[in-house]
């Protein structure tokens, strides 16, 4: 008996993780580009994960780290084919890949995070950021001395591009004669080009950082500099307390649980969801103390307005770099141009190419 | 009583296998450690690695998608090896690879398939081994180091790509995403069956085997072998080392860029950044786990493919973190690396009275 004692162990050990769950729990699955430790990006959508993961009747699982193309279709489909219920993939590369697996499981939703597609069982989402950048731009134009903003962003595209515009609008609406230099790193997630990048910056005279990256790279750059940093998808205060000043923010949890809940008592349709601060998925972290009061209240009234939406952040004159009229005088600019925008506005050193 | 080293008089055949698989063994015993470190169920957990890998028709068939460009890559870069030519450009080549195929489903939507797949392979051929053929030139012409301007290209190759669709390529229809118009029917690369699997698959058995044959059965295969084994020697013999390293280049190019284009057409459907998922470089560590042995490569590619393919199931059911995953392959490719000096050395209990 002794010696089968070890082989027996093994077998119920093997077959303990197997066992079925008690009752139907809604399955619920992420892909995330980069790891979750990263405090940014894909954090932000863990802390939306953790939020329906502790609601009663969810289990949740994500895969981190996916790289986009081929392979984020494979772990879409493996989810798939594990009975998933809803699956949320959060980073645009994984569209095309997830319409692919959402033709062949009809009976699964499938949500995309900041693209366009959509099926009858696949949605898409995202946030007006734009809203909050605004906000931030305003405390960067309030902070700066040499009128020179540097931004760090990722990759030309128009959710980073309409991100810098509307940076550059708040900025300009506190101080009307400031320089937004733009340096693009090509890379979402590499603190160490990051850094590089904001230090690039910092040496033409930049004296707020601010960043369309998922490291806090940038931060700790702008701090060893002595200059202000302005954050991005989570509060980056705890990376440099000297410097950061405030960052525009994601709250995934409520959306999600939202959506948690329309698939589960069936009331879920395919449609694009873009809230903006008014239903909190997009928010601004507190401002830190290196914010002077006054500075804080002038933020926080235009904030209430754009909440409340009698305030719009994308309302003409909006000229480009050119000097072309882009935006007329008291008009707004619609949701397909802001998705497809792909100029920069008059103030912004940099292209968009 | 202590350990003597000796050099083995006979090479270790069968032998050879048991250490790859006993370092195989080790390796997954250690990652089975750190799991049951981190509180995960051990045993749980490498079967779920091997059910996500290779457990099912559907494991399977992912794991020969993925393991495809790799195959190819490393094919390639194995040929230039064996000439003790360090060929690290294998990324920049599937990249131009990838570009000549794409030039050509953009620049001839119409073609039916019969001609335009042939071209599109033709392309990436072309691209890939010219890519591949520049930093021979410079070795042969100025002396430059190969290691150097391979390696150096490959960030030029991806910034050509990323010029491309960025710019003129860039779907107008895609709000500024960077990526092309998805391509014609005619220029995708069939799936067989009802498989995820394309005919690609095809492609990595057939140059695989022209390889090898190539490798063993020509008079040019055996002068790049000698070559490679000693180039001072070869040159005495006037063997034509110039152009074998032409020849090997522009072969390790034209492989990495029918990967590439294979990418790009049985995968992707399209040309766009993400189609860099460093294979180049994940080619280089799977040609030296095969001792740049075409049959053993493509074990190596399928074994690599089913550990990153396993590692994802591993992940999505205990939720270790992706590095996890790194750790396991980086374990593996130290164990089996090692192992290596087993097949070339034997270890002996010295007596005391033997020294």
């Amino acid at each position: 008996m002794r010696r089968w004692l070890p082989i027996l162990l093994i077998i119920a050990l093997m077959t303990a993780g197997t066992l079925p769950a008690a009752e139907k729990e809604l399955k619920v699955g992420f892909v995330y580009v980069s790891p979750i430790g990263d405090a940014g990006w894909s954090y932000a959508h863990d802390l939306g994960r953790q939020h329906i993961a502790a609601l009663p009747g969810v289990q949740t699982a994500y895969v981190e780290a996916v790289p986009e193309g081929a392979d984020a279709e494979r772990v879409i489909l493996n989810m798939a084919r594990k009975n998933f219920d809803v699956i949320f993939a959060t980073s645009f590369g994984y569209m095309d890949p997830m319409l692919k697996v959402a033709k062949q499981f009809p009976k699964t939703v499938f949500m995309h995070c900041s693209g366009f597609k959509l099926h009858q069982n696949m949605g898409n989402y995202f946030g007006r950021m734009y809203q909050a950048r605004y906000l931030s731009g305003m405390v960067a134009g309030a902070m700066t001395q040499k009128k020179i903003l540097g931004y760090v962003a990722a990759f030309p595209i128009p959710e980073v591009i309409r991100g810098i515009n509307a940076f550059t609008l708040g900025a300009q609406a506190v101080a009307p004669d400031v320089q937004v230099r733009v340096v693009w790193t090509k890379t979402w997630y590499d603190p160490a080009t990051e850094k590089e990048a904001a230090k690039s910056l910092l040496d033409v005279g930049a004296d707020v950082i601010a960043q369309h990256q998922d490291s806090p790279g940038p931060q700790e750059a702008a701090q060893e500099a002595g200059a202000y940093a302005i954050g991005y998808n989570s509060d980056m205060t705890a990376f440099a307390p000297k410097a950061h000043l405030v960052a525009p923010v994601w709250n995934w949890g409520p959306f999600y649980e939202q959506i948690a809940n329309e698939v589960r008592d069936g009331s879920w349709k395919s449609r694009s969801d873009w809230y903006g601060m008014e239903k909190g998925i997009v928010a601004l972290s507190p401002m830190t103390d290196l914010v002077p009061r006054t500075v804080q209240d002038m933020v926080l009234a235009k904030k209430a307005e754009i909440v409340a939406g009698t305030a719009t952040v994308f309302k003409g004159p909006v000229s480009d770099q050119t000097g072309t009229l882009r935006i007329a005088a008291g008009e707004s600019a619609s949701d397909e141009a802001l998705l497809g925008m792909n100029w920069f506005v008059q103030g912004v050193v940099g292209t968009t190419e | 009583m202590r350990l003597r080293v000796t050099k083995r008089q006979e090479p270790l055949g069968w032998g050879a296998c048991l250490v790859f698989f006993g370092a195989l063994a080790f390796s997954l015993a250690v990652s089975a450690a750190l799991l049951a470190l981190q509180g995960k169920p051990a045993f749980i957990g490498i079967r779920l690695l091997f059910e996500g890998a290779f457990g099912s028709r559907w494991a399977l068939e992912d794991c020969l998608l993925k393991a495809v460009p790799i195959f190819l890559c490393a094919l390639g870069v194995a040929v230039a090896f064996r000439l003790q030519i360090w060929n690290l450009g294998a990324e920049g080549q599937f990249a131009l690879g990838a570009i000549g195929a794409s030039w050509a489903a953009l620049t001839f939507p119409a073609l039916p398939g019969s001609y335009l797949l042939p071209l599109m392979f033709l392309a990436a051929a072309l691209a890939g081994g010219l890519w591949g053929l520049v930093p021979a030139v410079l070795k042969l012409g100025l002396r430059v180091n190969e290691i150097i301007v391979t390696l150096m290209l490959n960030y030029i190759g991806i910034l050509i790509l990323e010029y491309k669709v960025y710019g003129a390529w860039k779907d107008p229809g895609s709000f500024g995403f960077p990526m092309t118009r998805e391509f014609p029917a005619a220029a995708i690369v069939g799936n067989i069956g009802a498989t995820r699997l394309n005919w690609g698959l095809l492609v990595c058995l057939g140059c695989g085997a022209a390889i090898a044959l190539f490798l063993d059965r020509t008079r040019l295969g055996y002068e790049l072998k000698a070559s490679g084994e000693n180039i001072r020697a070869a040159r005495y013999a006037r063997l034509p080392y110039g152009r074998l390293v032409l020849l090997v280049m522009a072969l390790s190019g034209a492989l990495a860029g029918w990967a590439g284009c294979l990418e790009a057409s049985g995968s992707l459907h399209r040309l766009q950044p993400t189609i860099m998922a460093g294979y180049g470089y994940t080619a280089i560590v799977v040609a030296w786990l095969a001792r740049l042995n075409p049959l053993n490569i493509g074990i190596a590619a399928l074994l690599l493919a089913g550990l990153r393919v396993g590692v994802e199931n591993l992940q999505l059911d205990l939720q270790v973190p992706a590095a996890f995953g790194q750790i396991m392959e980086g374990l593996i490719l130290l164990t089996v690396l090692a192992g290596n000096f087993f097949k070339d050395y034997r270890l002996r209990w010295r007596e005391p009275d033997d020294a």
